[in-house]
This record gives C-alpha cells, sequence and structure tokens, in this order.
C-alpha cells in the first residue's frame, strides 16, 4: 500500500535538495489536538472511532496543504509497512499499537503527517531537514488555523488544547531537531550537555538507541513543557539553546582535529574503505559509519553534494527499509547482507576521500 | 480491582491505598498490609488528625472522593492508575486533581498560546442556539407566541451568523 510513498522522488528527509546543515539533520513540530464533544481514543467506543476517523480523514485530506496526499488505515497496513513509516518518523510506535479506527494522512512530499487516534484524536507533525524551527512552526501554525475552521477542537481558557495526558496540555506543542553530535560524544561531553539542557525542560534522547553515546551519535532534542508558555516563547527557548548545543558541537569537532587529527582522518578513512567493501554489516554499525561519512562531509572530504546521499542512508539503512526493499520479511543474516550490497554500492559511486582541505571553511 | 497494584515498599501485594499530600502535590502510596502496620498508618494512635493536617500527611483513599465524568465514565481511580483523562468534560471533574500535578510538569499553570477563537466562536454560538431552541420550544407548549415569534428571529438571525462560520462539508 506505501509502494509509492516510498518510490517517491519528492520525498523530503530522503530526498531533500535544500543545503544541508553540518550538525542539524531534520526540524519537526507536532500537535495534539482532540475534538470537544467525543471522548478520547482510549475511552472512545468503536463506533466513535470510526466516526472520528472518517470525520477527520475527510475534512484534512480536504485542506490544501493536503493536495494529492495519501490517507492509510493502520489496520489495512502489514507489520513491514508500519516499521517503514516509522522509520521515516511519519507515524509513531504507539499508532502501530492502536486497535481498529487508526489512520495517517500523509502529504505528497511527506512533510506532513496527521495520524488519527493516536493517544489524542489528531497528531499532526510538519517536518523539514535542517534546521527550521521558525518556519515549520509557520506552515504547522497556518494548518492549525485552517483545521479549527472546519473541526471543533477541545479547547479550555485554562488548560489550552486538552490532551489525554496532562504532560502535552496548553499548547500541545512538541518541537524536536534531530542532531549529529559526533564531536560532543568524542570528546565524552554528551552526558553533561544531556543534564544542563534538562535542567532547562528540554529533553535529550538517541534516535537510534538510548544513552550518551547513542548510535550514529544523532539525537533528537525537544521541549518538554508545553503549558505556561506561548508557542513562540517555547519555540525561540528551544531554539536558544539548540544553537548554544551546535556552538559546543562546532568546537568539539575542531577541537578533536587539532589534537587528534591523525587518529581522527584514519577513523574516516578506515570507515570510508569499511563502507567500499564491506559484504555484512549491521544496522548499528551501518549508523556510525555513515555519522563519520557526514563528518567527513562536514570536513570537506567528500563534496557537500554528497551530504543528501549520507542522510538518505541513514533512513534506508534501517530494518525495515532493508527488508521492504527486498520484498520480503528477510531474516536479520540477510539483511546484513542485503545493507552491505547497498552501502558498497552507493559508495562505489563517491569520489575519493580529499585530505587536502579538512576542516577549512567552505 | 482488576488488576492488582504492587506495594511501593516491598513490591507485595498491595492492600492499603494512600494518598500522600506534600506541599499540596498528590502522591498515590499504595502499601501492603505489613508495610501499611510499619509505618503505622493502620494504627489510630500513629495516624492523627494533626498527622492529616501536617505536610507529610496520609490521606486513606476512602476519604478522597471517588469522582465520575459523566460524559466518559472515567473514575478517580483510573486517573489516578494511568494518568490519563478520557474527554473534555473531565478537565471539569478531575480538575482538583490535574492541577496539582501540572506544577512539577510544566512552566505555569495556565495556558498562555493560540486561542482557537474560530472554532470557540462557533462552540458559543451553537450552545446559545440550541438554548434558543430550548426557549422556542417552551414558549410554544406555554402558546405564548409574541415570545415565539421573537424568538423564531433571533434563531434565524443567528443560524445565519453560524453558517458563515461553518465551512461546507468536504
Ligand atoms: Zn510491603
Ligand atoms: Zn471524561
Amino acid at each position: 500500500m506505501i509502494e509509492s510513498l516510498i518510490k517517491s522522488d519528492r520525498a523530503e528527509l530522503t530526498q531533500s535538495t535544500r543545503k544541508g546543515s553540518p550538525v542539524v539533520l531534520s526540524t519537526r513540530v507536532r500537535l495534539a489536538r482532540n475534538l470537544s464533544d467525543i471522548p478520547f481514543p482510549e475511552r472512545a467506543t468503536s463506533a466513535q472511532r470510526s466516526d472520528v476517523l472518517s470525520k477527520c480523514a475527510d475534512h484534512i485530506g480536504g485542506l490544501k496543504q493536503m493536495k494529492s496526499g495519501a490517507f492509510f488505515d493502520i489496520s489495512q497496513l502489514s507489520e513491514l509497512e508500519k516499521q517503514v513509516l516509522v522509520e521515516r518518523h511519519l507515524i509513531s510506535r504507539e499508532l502501530c499499537e492502536s486497535e481498529q479506527g487508526s489512520g495517517v494522512i500523509i502529504n505528497k512530499d511527506q512533510t506532513c503527517s496527521v495520524m488519527i487516534n493516536e493517544e489524542d484524536h489528531l497528531r499532526i507533525q510538519f517536518l523539514k531537514t535542517g534546521f527550521n524551527l521558525n518556519s515549520v512552526w509557520k506552515q504547522m501554525d497556518r494548518f492549525d488555523s485552517d483545521l479549527e475552521d472546519l473541526l471543533d477542537v477541545a479547547f479550555s481558557s485554562e488548560f489550552g488544547f486538552l490532551t489525554a495526558c496532562p504532560t502535552n496540555l496548553g499548547t500541545g506543542l512538541r518541537a524536536s531537531v534531530m542532531m549529529h553530535l559526533p564531536g560532543l560524544v568524542i570528546s565524552e561531553q554528551m552526558e553533561r550537555v544531556i543534564r544542563a539542557v534538562n535542567q532547562l525542560g528540554i529533553t535529550v534522547r538517541g534516535l537510534f538507541g538510548e544513552g550518551s553515546d547513542a548510535t550514529g551519535h544523532v539525537f533528537q532534542i525537544s521541549n518538554q513543557q508545553t503549558l505556561g508558555e506561548s508557542e513562540s516563547e517555547i519555540i525561540t527557548r528551544l531554539g536558544s539553546v539548540l544553537k548554544t548545543i551546535i556552538d559546543h558541537e562546532v568546537n568539539a569537532r575542531f577541537k578533536y582535529l587539532e589534537e587528534n587529527r591523525a587518529k581522527l582522518l584514519d577513523k574516516i578513512g578506515r570507515a570510508f574503505g569499511v563502507l567500499q567493501n564491506v559484504h555484512f554489516l549491521s544496522s548499528n554499525e551501518a549508523m556510525n559509519l555513515l555519522s563519520l561519512m557526514r563528518l567527513s562531509v562536514d570536513f570537506n572530504m567528500l563534496p557537500e553534494s554528497n551530504r543528501s546521499d549520507v542522510d538518505r542512508l541513514f533512513i534506508e539503512c534501517q530494518p525495515g527499509h532493508i527488508q521492504y526493499a527486498a520484498h520480503e520479511g528477510i531474516e536479520p543474516e540477510l539483511r546484513d547482507i542485503a545493507r552491505a550490497d547497498k552501502l558498497r554500492e552507493e559508495f562505489s559511486h563517491l569520489p575519493p576521500l580529499n585530505f587536502d582541505k579538512v576542516g577549512e571553511s567552505k | 480491582m482488576a488488576d492488582n497494584l504492587k506495594c511501593s515498599n516491598c513490591n507485595k501485594e498491595a492492600t492499603v491505598h494512600l494518598t500522600q499530600i506534600v506541599n499540596n502535590k498528590i502522591h498515590k502510596v499504595d502499601l501492603c498490609e505489613s508495610c501499611a502496620q510499619k509505618k503505622g498508618v493502620t494504627d489510630p494512635q500513629g495516624f492523627s488528625l494533626a498527622d492529616l493536617l501536617s505536610k507529610t500527611a496520609l490521606t486513606p483513599d476512602s476519604s478522597e472522593a471517588s469522582l465520575v465524568c459523566p460524559n466518559c465514565g472515567l473514575e478517580t481511580s483510573d486517573f489516578r492508575r494511568t494518568g490519563r483523562l478520557g474527554c473534555s468534560a473531565c478537565f471539569q471533574v478531575f480538575g482538583d486533581l490535574v492541577r496539582p500535578a501540572l506544577e512539577d510538569m510544566h512552566v505555569g499553570l495556565t495556558h498562555k498560546g493560540k486561542i482557537p477563537e474560530v472554532a470557540l466562536t462557533r462552540q458559543n454560538s451553537q450552545a446559545q442556539l440550541q438554548a434558543l431552541k430550548d426557549s422556542l420550544a417552551s414558549a410554544i407548549a406555554e402558546e405564548a407566541y409574541e415570545e415565539a415569534a421573537k424568538l423564531r428571529d433571533l434563531i434565524h438571525e443567528l443560524e445565519v451568523a453560524v453558517a458563515e462560520l461553518e465551512v461546507t462539508e468536504a
């Protein structure tokens, strides 16, 4: 069912041509919304859930932002299809587990998805590559206002937008940015950063795996608090924390390069060699190798034009994507072979690493 | 009780359920018989009214009025167990239980963000419209025809206004 979505040559996360950012992979904003007169999904009857699903699918599908979008009934998708959508951040794991009467609408370039009957009636998400908090929020705000004209949303002047879980009350807004932080990890500063931003109500999670040395050095950083601040205050506060993290990351990279030049270039060089010759590769190891390749673009060892390839491979090397491409649910061992074949092929087209301008400003 | 709660002290099955209020924040405590005894919560001597009013007072569950949402059927115990509300109406019913929990969770206790003006105006007009229709029905029942005619005009005006707020069905 999701064939056209995966084959699409316009998907934001895997096909973006916009100029990439050295530290930020992508920006996401989500809003939690509920209809005022129907119990939240968990307490709704199955008839009420189906009503919400068809009503919201109709209204949202009709919005101009959703033109030529696709609607999927979750109960109609296979486990593998759901996994692929999770890996693309288009649906949540929680939605996959949901019973009858849940769905998702995804727009053409996969920048917007609306989950229906997840924990709340609606979970709206906008996503863009790079560091784009303000513009993604603006898109979201417009979409939300258009939606408000069509549906009666649950709202109270005290608690704001009403949500099943009190942690989402108020704005219902969660903004998160996916950051590549190899410098902070290698220089063992990540734990300190996590603790410091936690104090500011900001959460850090490993994207692939937990803890301060997440696989692939990719972290998802988001606001925890939704009530008591306006949307723009939340965005501004998160944005300024993220800018600080970006500065720290860039400094850590250059400091490490200065002090451990041979060691770092060796690590990147070996990773490149592995990727061109590998025949068996686990998902974790692939993420770590790709992390070094992203760093090599930042250090001018690979052309800037290859950044989007590396970012695409972060997604396409996930277990679901590897299996989906093989047209069947294949065993982990065969997956590791398929993943290696894919990366070997992709990296055979890249120019050799250029060690002449390492770390010079672009 | 459908799912057995575990003693928060030793993990045995809890039979004593308490709500502890510390600095105005509600903490739920479930204890087994023996731990409850050790803590003196079943001993009337060790559990005085003075303690109840002090900052670490334990309030037996039974004294906490069990509330039920008339719209979705959620009960106090459901909210305590899952931490989730069941519908919009729940916020009126369980508001006093939700508020203390927000203090540790958020920057502030009241909404400062976007207000869905259009949806609110529409909801208010619809509520107003229903009220007018109810009055019209009773005016007709009471054969107050002059009053009924006035109400009919008001209803018509409001319906036109509401129609402008509604976007045509997709
Ligand atoms: Zn015990
Ligand atoms: Zn309720």
